[in-house]
């Protein structure tokens, strides 16, 4: 019996495909626009969510701007904080501006950054040539420093820089190496940097205090306790001053874009569902012109034999049908629109199960709830009055 | 006498007209037997179809009680009454009634569909009782590339498809010539000499002649005459 109201209801849609098109239009509108800024809002965070794992989320940086008395932090506090449990280094920052001079050529405003050898050891990818700073380097305040690819083009015409000596704000210091190019918009870029070992850098930077400092774990899920552990030697450091530091964790961050991107998939999705709900009452006025149209023949279906459920089932397939087909078109147009805003705006493309099933859901969904009134109108109707209606 | 198949007593059928309860069928009885070929012959407005969608079960009675093959049809719900619309009735109606869209054979087979009759068996029914009412050659028409003589015997094989206990058939000549009309007569001579059962309404008395048996109906009362027994 089932099998025979799809053949029925097929026709039937077949029958009037200009009116069926139109009416699945409406679907179509609702069910691709819900695909594609689901997509879309999904590649364009997935591209943010890699961006911010590539900063680590294996470490917690700590933004100290100190008190008046104590403008960021010493040597002691970062002692403390290397020998928290499951740290497993820390990487001091300090930043300048200075001069660097090489073979008379200089370049004014150089970012200058003392770190240590923790930074190199935890960080990929960042030495094009030669070597990082190592321990000897930090505890002898050797004069050594690392150069960014647009300094080593500048000052250096392609040369290898590599054992050549550089004066930085008047002192002299040999290259190591040299830094990778980076191209990440998100990364501080260290294209234009000089780093030194951050001993060095107290005399060249004139304060001996430190304001970022990356403490880096070795297991991240015990970023929470450590994270606290981190507060309790700050607190002690800045005698308990608010706002005397703060601390930035990737996995919070990265717990807070997930959040963002679900609450903007939801409420974008729920704008585009209007749309579909729109859809839905086009199906519904379709499907009652359809039980008026047809009122003489549900009156001789009735009158040979057909069972009112039956007669519901037919109407209540051609609505469904018409949604299911709106929602597969739907599908494909947002897919498809969500591909082309992606590769331009160089995002990565990808469709979600979940997504799918949702519009697939979403459309046989509104065909039911929309076409049952219909169907319970036809199967309703009085068969001796539907003959009549000639 | 032979096998009783249908049988009214006291039916009452009213219509409420605002205050008043407009009387159309003022207590029928009616007895068929097996074989019979009744003509229900009055005017126009003396209640014909009103009796006719009582006696196929499409409509219930105000009052009264009808039993058609065994079964109390005024205590059947809607989809019982459906069922033994398809077993137990085959229509013929005066505008013919065929789906525009389905072929001759489809028309046919619909009955069959409800009934729930797998679809190769339909098709050989349909096709050999389109044969018999003489339209073998034309069982891939639809109804506008028939005519109306042909369109009314699509609609009588569709009514016979099911083998039902009667056929129920509502001024089965009223939209054709007089030529045609007497074809289908003599059609229905030939089913009723075969032992089925005919109930036919009509305004007409040339035409109740072909039945064996005449009721008349005049103002919703029904006066059996025994023309020619
Ligand atoms: N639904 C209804 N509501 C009120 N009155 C009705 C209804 N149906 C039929 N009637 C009345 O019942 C009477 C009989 O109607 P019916 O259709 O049975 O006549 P008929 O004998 O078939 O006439 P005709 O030969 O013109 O077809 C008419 O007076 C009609 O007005
Ligand atoms: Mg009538």
């Amino acid at each position: 019996m089932f099998k025979e109201n799809l053949k029925m209801s097929w026709r039937n849609l077949i029958h009037n495909k200009m009116r069926s098109f139109l009416t699945m239009l409406g679907i179509v509108i609702g069910v691709s626009s819900i695909i594609a800024l689901i997509t879309i809002v999904q590649a364009t965070m997935n591209g943010m969510t890699s961006e911010f794992s590539s900063f680590g989320t294996d470490k917690i940086t700590v933004q100290a701007t100190g008190t008046p008395l104590k403008q960021g932090l010493i040597d002691s506090d970062i002692q403390k904080l290397s020998e928290i449990d499951d740290v497993a280094g820390v990487s001091p920052t300090l930043t300048g501006n200075t001069t660097v001079v090489y073979n008379g050529s200089e370049k004014k405003g150089v970012s200058v950054q003392g770190k240590n050898d923790v930074y190199f050891s935890k960080t990929e990818d960042l030495i094009e040539t030669g070597r990082g700073l190592n321990r000897l380097d930090i505890e002898n305040e050797n004069k050594v420093c690392l150069i960014g690819s647009n300094i080593a083009e500048e000052l250096f015409w392609g040369e290898d820089p590599i054992g050549e000596h550089l004066q930085i704000a008047g002192i002299s210091y040999t290259v190591t190496g040299t830094l990778k190019e980076s191209s990440s918009f998100s990364g501080a870029s260290n294209n234009d940097a000089v780093i030194i070992p951050y001993t060095t850098a107290t005399a060249i930077l004139g304060s001996g205090y430190m304001n970022s400092v990356d403490v880096y774990m070795n297991d991240s899920n015990k970023s929470e306790k450590i994270t606290s552990d981190i507060e309790t030697v700050l607190n002690q450091s800045f005698n308990y001053k608010e706002d005397s530091f703060t601390i930035i964790n990737m996995e919070d961050m990265l717990s807070s874009i997930n959040k963002i991107t679900t609450m903007l998939s939801y409420m974008l999705g729920g704008i585009a569902s209007i749309s579909l709900v729109v859809g839905g009452i086009g199906i519904m006025n379709m499907m009652l012109v359809s039980v008026t149209e047809r009122t003489t023949e549900i009156g001789l279906r009735k009158a040979l034999g057909a069972e009112p459920k039956r007669i519901q089932q037919q109407f209540l397939l051609e609505a469904v049908f018409l949604s299911l087909f709106g929602g597969t078109i739907g599908l494909l147009l947002g897919a498809l629109i969500a591909l082309v805003v992606c590769t331009l705006i160089g995002s990565t493309f990808a469709l979600s199960v979940s997504t799918v099933l949702l519009a697939f859901g979403f459309s046989a969904g509104i065909g039911i709830i929309f076409g049952i009134a219909p169907a319970r109108k036809a199967s309703k109707l009085n068969p001796i009055d539907a003959l009549r209606s000639v | 006498m032979s096998e009783q198949i249908l049988n009214m007593t006291g039916i009452i059928k009213t219509y409420q007209m605002g205050d008043d309860d407009q009387v159309v069928l003022d207590n029928i009885s009616l007895t068929v037997y097996r074989g019979d070929f009744v003509a229900i012959l009055g005017p126009s407005g003396s209640g014909k179809s009103t009796l006719m969608n009582m006696i196929g079960c499409l409509d219930t009675p105000t009052r009264g009680q009808y039993i058609l093959s065994q079964q109390k049809v005024d205590e059947l719900d809607e989809s019982e009454l459906a069922s033994i619309r398809n077993k137990e009735v085959g229509f013929v109606f005066q505008q013919f009634q065929l789906l525009p869209r389905l072929s001759a054979i489809q028309n046919v087979e619909l009955p069959l569909v409800y009934a729930g009759v797998p679809e190769k068996t339909r098709k050989n029914r349909a096709w050999k009782i389109l044969e018999r009412v003489g339209l073998g050659e034309k069982i891939h028409h639809r109804p506008n590339q028939l005519s109306g003589g042909q369109q009314q015997r699509v609609a009588i094989a569709r009514a016979m498809v099911t083998e039902p206990t009667i056929l129920l058939a509502d001024e089965p000549t009223g939209a054709l010539d007089q030529r045609t009309g007497q074809q289908i007569m003599q059609l229905f001579h030939e089913l009723h000499e075969e032992g089925k059962t005919i109930i036919m309404i009509t305004h007409d008395v040339e035409i109740a002649k072909n039945a064996s048996r005449i009721v008349h109906i005049l103002d919703g009362k029904l006066r059996e005459e025994f023309a020619h027994v």
